[in-house]
């Protein structure tokens, strides 16, 4: 008997999973060389989501690569450390931030690398109410989030059609709806470049990198000639 | 003027270590006077590429260690501390990454060369033996670095590893418990992964490949054609006749092969170092965490093949330890080649029919089983009910099933075809093309 529950929940549990799988996300326009969209997307995330979510990983003074100046830095962004060399951390402690969302918020700083741009992307505008649940919203990209809508007061309301599974805003907010997909494109893309803040010098440099070795390789494809011409 | 002390008649510095040390008989021996076959092939490189890989990985490795920290509660921040405070910490650590792909990308290739060419017939039993052995050595190596992100994927895949050794009759969950240090993988595990990545199994594998390369200079290198080049001999000098020198000939023809590696190495470290989930699994940029078991646990695509083997054979006696030992068995059985291969010539040139098919569908499962170890097992679905036997059964299951079937009848039935074969004469010289 114990082993027909557990192949039904195991069953049940695969279900779940293929539909989470289906459901096609938009793919997130994100331009990571638009450091204007970069510096929206970092005063949003250090703004709402920098107050449950931190971002240990990740320097203030790292900001200074998209074009941010230190005292740019210090005066408008420097709200949880003191230096800016310091990480972005919260004061939140872990143990409330459970007891209150049923779940630690987590770490940011690499959320783009672990759950995808286009996920997030996605996520941020999948918001829906949903009166069943005790902190009043669902998501369509990730069913039962513990999260709350950070941004409703910008996005607005949304309401699912339970027979098409579309969402339709229900109550606008103080953007519509192509401001808040500009909000959340930026928001993507600073979390994208923060999931690793070198990414944009890396892929420069293997342009010089990679060229260098096709000028290599047509000299030692030379010498080899000259060497092996003898050899028949 | 003194006589010179030393058989190379050197001068200066190089005659007094001479004196002291054999540096110009190593030389003369091992490069300049080793000679190879000329008619080495596009296959002939990976063994060089390999060294070259070894030796990224110990000095990657080397500067990696000096930041990391083998620690439950820090190594994944010491990870992203790498990635983010290092200098150039991140070239650092996905050369370290791709490296460790690239390794296995350059040794089945270069095991795949062995296999095509007859490489471990007589009297290269040996060298073999030493390869399957830096091969074993090789995939614990990887195995105990990829627990040291300390990433979802890390651990939960640590785990599955972990649990086979519970599955051996009666000393199985003690054997587990003994190799964690721990009820469960924990900041012990971490302790003692870190300890065999970086100090015992580098230097099993250093002495391994020096056992490799100084079998291979006693035997001497085969080739595409399977001739043993040292039969034909110039009468006057001894040299043979089809070698040459492996300096400065191989020395600057494997140049060629390091540079397009290198172009390959290097842009999939600055344009792809994730490369699609397969070298950097996006799981593995969550902390690992022992409350929360990821839905879907694959190991990196180089145990793929292996761990479709052991995923396709069913259960005996609620017992999971046939498909450990079947897995075990499958790369084990390398060690047997030299002497299932009963066929009178080594090369695939000279072969018959029967071995080009077989190891044909050798690669053909080997490849499949590497995807299908990637997938959950229920990615085509089921059997319709309806069909007996089948019904209602996982279609990539049956599918691993088979091919792992054909993965072992290559080497079971090569007794067999290898004897039965129709093979062509050999040429008593090598050709070029």
């Amino acid at each position: 008997m114990k082993k027909i529950i557990f192949i039904i929940l195991l069953l049940t549990q695969l279900s779940i999973f293929a539909s989470e799988e289906k459901i096609s996300l938009e793919k997130a326009p994100i331009d990571l060389t638009n450091q204007s969209s970069l510096q929206r997307g970092a005063k949003t995330f250090i703004n709402y989501c920098l107050n449950c979510h931190s971002a240990k990983y990740m320097r203030y003074n790292k900001l200074m690569d998209i074009g941010l100046s230190k005292k740019n830095i210090e005066d408008n962004l420097l709200f949880t450390a003191d230096k800016i060399g310091e990480p972005m951390e919260i004061s939140m402690p872990v143990e409330e931030s459970k007891k209150w969302f049923g779940a630690t918020p987590p770490d940011l700083s690499v959320v783009a690398r672990s759950r995808g741009r286009d996920w997030i992307y996605n996520y941020m505008k999948g918001f829906y109410r949903d009166s069943s649940r005790e902190i009043g919203w669902n998501n369509l990209v990730y069913v039962n989030t513990a999260m709350p809508h950070i941004l409703w007061e910008l996005q607005g309301e949304q309401k699912i059609d339970k027979v098409t599974g579309k969402l339709s805003l229900s109550k606008p907010g103080k953007l519509n709806q192509k401001e808040y997909d500009a909000v959340i494109t930026d928001l993507t893309n600073f979390l994208t470049f923060m999931s690793e803040p070198d990414q944009l010098k890396r892929k420069r440099m293997g342009i010089y990198v990679v060229g260098f070795l096709f000028l290599l390789l047509f000299l030692v494809v030379k010498l080899k000639q000259e060497f092996w011409k003898d050899i028949k | 003027m003194t006589k010179k002390n030393n058989s190379h008649n050197a001068n200066g510095l190089i005659g007094w270590i001479d004196e002291r040390f054999p540096l110009s008989s190593f030389i003369k021996n091992h490069l300049t006077g080793y000679y190879a076959p000329k008619n080495f092939n596009f296959w002939y490189f990976f063994g060089a590429l390999a060294l070259f890989v070894f030796v990224v990985q110990i000095l990657t490795g080397i500067f990696l260690t000096m930041h990391y920290k083998p620690d439950a509660s820090q190594a994944f921040a010491s990870i992203e501390y790498i990635m983010r405070d290092v200098s150039f910490g991140w070239l650092i650590r996905y050369m370290h990454s791709t490296g460790a792909s690239l390794f296995f990308v350059v040794i089945y290739l270069h095991m795949f060369r062995g296999l095509m060419y007859g490489s471990y017939q007589k009297p290269r039993e040996l060298l073999w033996i030493f390869g399957v052995a830096i091969f074993l050595a090789l995939m614990a190596e990887a195995f105990f670095g990829y627990l040291l992100p300390w990433g979802q994927m890390s651990y939960w895949g640590a785990q599955v590893i972990v649990n086979l050794f519970a599955t051996v009759p009666f000393i199985g969950p003690d054997l587990a418990e003994w190799v964690r240090g721990d009820y469960l993988i924990s900041d012990a595990t971490l302790n003692r992964f870190f300890a065999f990545h970086v100090i015992a199994l580098p230097l099993a594998l250093a002495g391994l490949i020096f056992s490799h390369l100084i079998a291979l200079h006693e035997v001497g290198s085969n080739n595409p054609d399977g001739i043993e080049i040292k039969k034909y001999k110039d009468k006057k000098t001894g040299i043979p006749l089809d070698g040459i020198p492996f300096h400065p000939y191989y020395t600057v023809k494997d140049l060629i092969g390091l540079t397009v590696f290198l172009i390959v190495f290097a842009s999939i470290i600055f344009f792809a170092p994730e490369m699609g989930g397969y070298f950097l699994e996006a799981n593995n940029f969550i902390p690992a965490d022992p409350l929360v078991t990821p839905s879907h646990i694959a190991p990196v695509w180089y145990f793929t093949p292996f761990y479709s083997i052991l995923r396709a054979v069913p259960p005996i006696l609620n017992s999971q330890f046939p498909g450990v030992a079947a897995m075990g068995l499958s790369v084990l059985i390398f060690f047997l080649v030299p002497w299932l291969d009963k066929s009178p010539v080594r090369s695939i040139r000279y072969k018959g029919i029967l071995f080009k098919r077989w190891l044909s569908a050798f690669v053909v499962s080997f490849i499949a089983l590497g995807y299908l170890g990637t997938v959950p097992s229920n990615i085509w679905g089921q059997f319709p009910i309806i069909i007996p036997l089948l019904g209602g059964a996982d279609i990539a299951t049956v599918i691993a099933r088979i091919f792992t079937i054909i993965y072992f009848l290559f080497f079971i039935l090569m007794p067999i075809y290898s004897k039965k074969d129709k093979t062509k004469s050999v040429p008593t010289r090598v050709s070029m093309k």
